[in-house]
């Protein structure tokens, strides 16, 4: 069945381009732009976007998905009918489940489990046996099954030898690390980032200092062993300078943050509210304005939700007890959207972050707009206002830090391979 | 006959010249090997010492085998359950076997370059069975010949060796002897189990079994160590077998004459199909070792020889060469 988009406000990452045009889709693959009223092909289904923007899907690397272990949190099917209400049309699911996925034969049972969503789901598969720092996983088999990629998640490889080794072996296949730069005997226990609000709230803090530590010892890695590496969150601004300086020596190195480190602060804590628990905690206001800047620069490319579902008992707890994370495929693009009306970002440059790099990092064909490209797409309004009421989620967890926050950003509709799978045409 | 070396420490201090003498006086012992009556009495009189600071079985009974065929007084000393135990250090324990007047001390140990130090503290030929992940000579020498025999020359083959490189003093001393003859050498490896610098080295590095074994007229597979195989180099057996192991279909990219070699002892189903191995005809694993017992003979014999000639020297007052 063949589409086509009219009347479209096209964001096209690759280009850098916000433009009035039309899109066709043939086959479930992009083939072809047009003008925004160009005749629509006999038999096509016109869909007229009314002046809407019409973007790449999202493509949200690092959700959490409570399948094993977990379903009451989080199932494939209530994520991916999340992520289809939010404009996530490729989840790229983290392996820190219970238990985690660390076999092929964990893989294949995710893998198959994965057809309950309505969008691409994607596996990383752990990086270590158990998420135990001690032995790696088959990282031969994990890739030829479909792992894009591997990680610990959180929990940091501590032997520096074991952490080489497995980015040398990885090497090999060409598979890409994805680390969490933190030097874990600092950030052990901590809640909060060290300054004045922890100090005045007494919260067990660590000094961003660790995350410079960690992604200074990853880096020094990647440059003994040449492998591929990504940083899963950088967030504070001492990190910036290591960073660039490995992708000046030519280091196969790439950066993602998470939307709440762009769009909240330490202070938004407030009252020892546990919705704003993450791991890594909430940074300073300067720290975050540096973060919008890199991502501007294309210093950081990846920006993600880090979708973490925690239920009520997980959150209701004293604050340096509480669960940490958030979920978010429902609210990353009106919070990313927040940086585009501040002015920080155009279109081009979060659909760049949220589409075009992850899927370039991740051996994906989604993420642009390009003749051959799989047709997931999303339509959506970047101005029309709401109030965010998190018992409205479609996620089985609500614990979301944006609840009855004032939001722009509505999506009107999602396809995946030119199928509606969200909106008033799905 | 040129072989001028006082020790065999190792291939990297034998020209070429030196390594054709040994293999073509180790292929008069093989036929030597095959009669009922396999004496000879090269060594008549003389005292060998085995000294294994690291079990082993095969590489210790093919020497005392060697030497006894050749007529030598021939001692094993277990050191790995003895004296070091007791806190001796490898110096004394040199000194107090060289009190009892050896010709011939075969050693092996743990350690690299500790045959060497040992070496320099007796008066007796010292052959190096195997030092930590040095050198072990012999076993190159043996593979060479086994290589010429059934290849007919030992110049200008592809050789791929295949495995943990990394741990190997076998793949090490391969390496010095094949380059010295002139071969095209390729290694096979996940990168974890690749020495640093080996690109240096004049080989190709595969990390695709598969184009590494393409025309090869040898492959050579080394031994995983047990305790390398889970986690910290690599992730498990299957996944190693599945990328590295020698089976029929990565042997067919093979040269369709290409010998199968293994140092011994396998481990079936890890780094070789059991089909493999014993087939005869790809697998030349068993000649490995009788040529094992013919080159350690020829090392012996050898050797003797210069201490023969070196000892006469002396007494007839002549100054000494060491």
């Amino acid at each position: 069945m063949d589409l086509i988009f009219r009347n479209a406000r096209l964001i096209d990452p690759e280009a850098l381009t916000d433009a009035p045009g039309s899109l066709r889709v043939t086959r479930g693959l992009i083939a072809g732009r047009g003008a925004s009223d160009e005749p629509a092909p006999e038999g096509a289904t016109v869909i007229d976007c009314r002046g809407r923007a019409l973007a790449p899907g999202l493509i949200d690397w690092g959700v959490k998905i409570g399948e094993p272990g977990e379903r009451h949190k989080e199932s494939f099917r209530s994520a991916g009918r999340a992520a289809a209400a939010g404009g996530v049309t490729t989840i790229v699911a983290r392996p820190d489940t219970t238990p985690p996925i660390d076999t092929p034969e964990a893989l294949e049972f995710v893998a198959r489990r994965a057809s309950d969503a309505p969008v691409n789901i994607r596996h990383m598969a752990a990086l270590t046996k158990g998420r135990e720092g001690h032995e790696m996983t088959e990282i031969g088999f994990l890739t030829d099954l479909g792992a894009v990629a591997f990680t610990d998640g959180v929990r940091v490889v501590r032997d520096a030898r074991l952490m080489g080794r497995c980015m040398t072996y990885a090497r090999g296949l060409g598979a890409l690390i994805v680390g969490h730069p933190q030097e874990p005997s600092l950030s052990h226990g901590a809640a909060a980032t060290s300054g004045k609000f922890a100090s005045l709230y007494g919260i067990p803090s660590v000094s961003p200092v660790a995350e410079v530590m960690g992604l200074d010892r990853d880096l020094a890695l990647v440059a003994m062993t040449r492998g591929r590496y990504h940083a899963d969150q950088i967030t504070v601004a001492a990190s910036l300078p290591a960073l660039a300086r490995a992708r000046d020596t030519g280091l196969d190195v790439t950066a993602g943050i998470s939307i709440h480190h762009l769009t909240l602060n330490e202070f938004d804590v407030g009252d020892y509210r546990t919705f704003f628990r993450f791991t890594p905690p909430l940074r300073s206001e300067d720290d975050r304005q540096a973060m919008v800047q890199a991502v501007a620069d294309g210093l950081i490319d990846v920006i993600a939700s880090f979708h973490t579902p925690q239920d009520e008992e997980s959150k209701r707890l004293p604050f340096e007890a509480a669960a940490p994370g958030a979920v978010g495929l429902q609210t990353l693009l009106p919070a990313a959207l927040r940086l585009y009306h501040q002015g920080g970002l155009s279109l081009p440059q979060l659909f760049r972050a949220m589409a075009l790099n992850p899927a370039r990092r991740l051996g994906l064909p989604a993420g642009r707009l390009s003749d051959g490209a799989p047709a997931d797409l999303i339509l959506f309004d970047p101005d029309a206002p709401f109030v965010l009421d998190r018992f409205a989620l479609l996620s089985k967890s609500k614990n979301t830090p944006f609840d009855g926050a004032r939001m722009q950003g509505r999506v009107l509709g999602s396809w995946v391979a030119g199928h509606p799978v969200f909106g008033e045409h799905a | 006959m040129s072989f001028r070396a006082r020790h065999l420490l190792g291939i990297d201090h034998l020209k070429p010249d030196e390594i054709t003498t040994l293999l073509d006086l180790a292929g008069d012992y093989v036929a030597l090997n095959r009669r009922t009556v396999k004496h000879a009495d090269a060594l008549a009189g003389m005292t060998q010492i085995n000294m294994f600071f690291e079990n082993s079985t095969r590489t210790q009974a093919s020497f005392e085998l060697a030497g006894k065929r050749l007529g030598a007084d021939v001692m094993n000393m277990a050191v790995a359950q003895s004296s070091v135990k007791k806190g001796e250090t490898l110096i004394d324990t040199a000194l107090t076997l060289n009190a009892m007047q050896p010709d011939l001390l075969v050693v092996r140990h743990p350690h690299s370059g500790a045959v060497n130090l040992l070496a320099e503290k007796v008066n007796c030929a010292v052959i190096n069975a195997g030092d930590g992940r040095h050198e072990h000579p012999t076993q190159a020498l043996l593979d060479a010949l086994t290589i010429r025999r059934a290849k007919g020359r030992l110049h200008r083959l592809t050789i791929a060796i295949c495995g943990d490189i990394a741990h190997s003093r076998v793949a090490r001393s391969n390496l010095i002897l094949l380059g010295k003859m002139e071969n095209r050498i390729r290694l096979i490896g996940p990168a974890t189990l690749m020495p640093a610098g080996v690109s240096e080295m004049g080989v190709e590095l595969y990390e695709d079994m598969r184009e590494g074994l393409r025309g090869a007229d040898v492959v050579m597979m080394l031994r995983l160590q047990k305790e390398r195989m889970d986690g910290g180099f690599i992730p498990s057996e299957r996944e190693y077998f599945h990328r590295f192991g020698l089976d029929a279909e990565k042997l067919a990219l093979a040269a369709p004459d290409a010998i199968v070699m293994h140092p011994g002892p396998m481990n079936r189903g890890v780094e070789i199909d059991g089909t493999i191995a014993d087939d005869i005809n790809r697998s030349v694993i068993q000649d490995q070792v009788e040529m094992g017992v013919a080159v350690r003979m020829a090392a012996l014999d050898l050797l003797a020889r210069n201490l023969r000639a070196e000892r006469g020297r002396a007494a007839a007052g002549e100054p000494q060469w060491t």
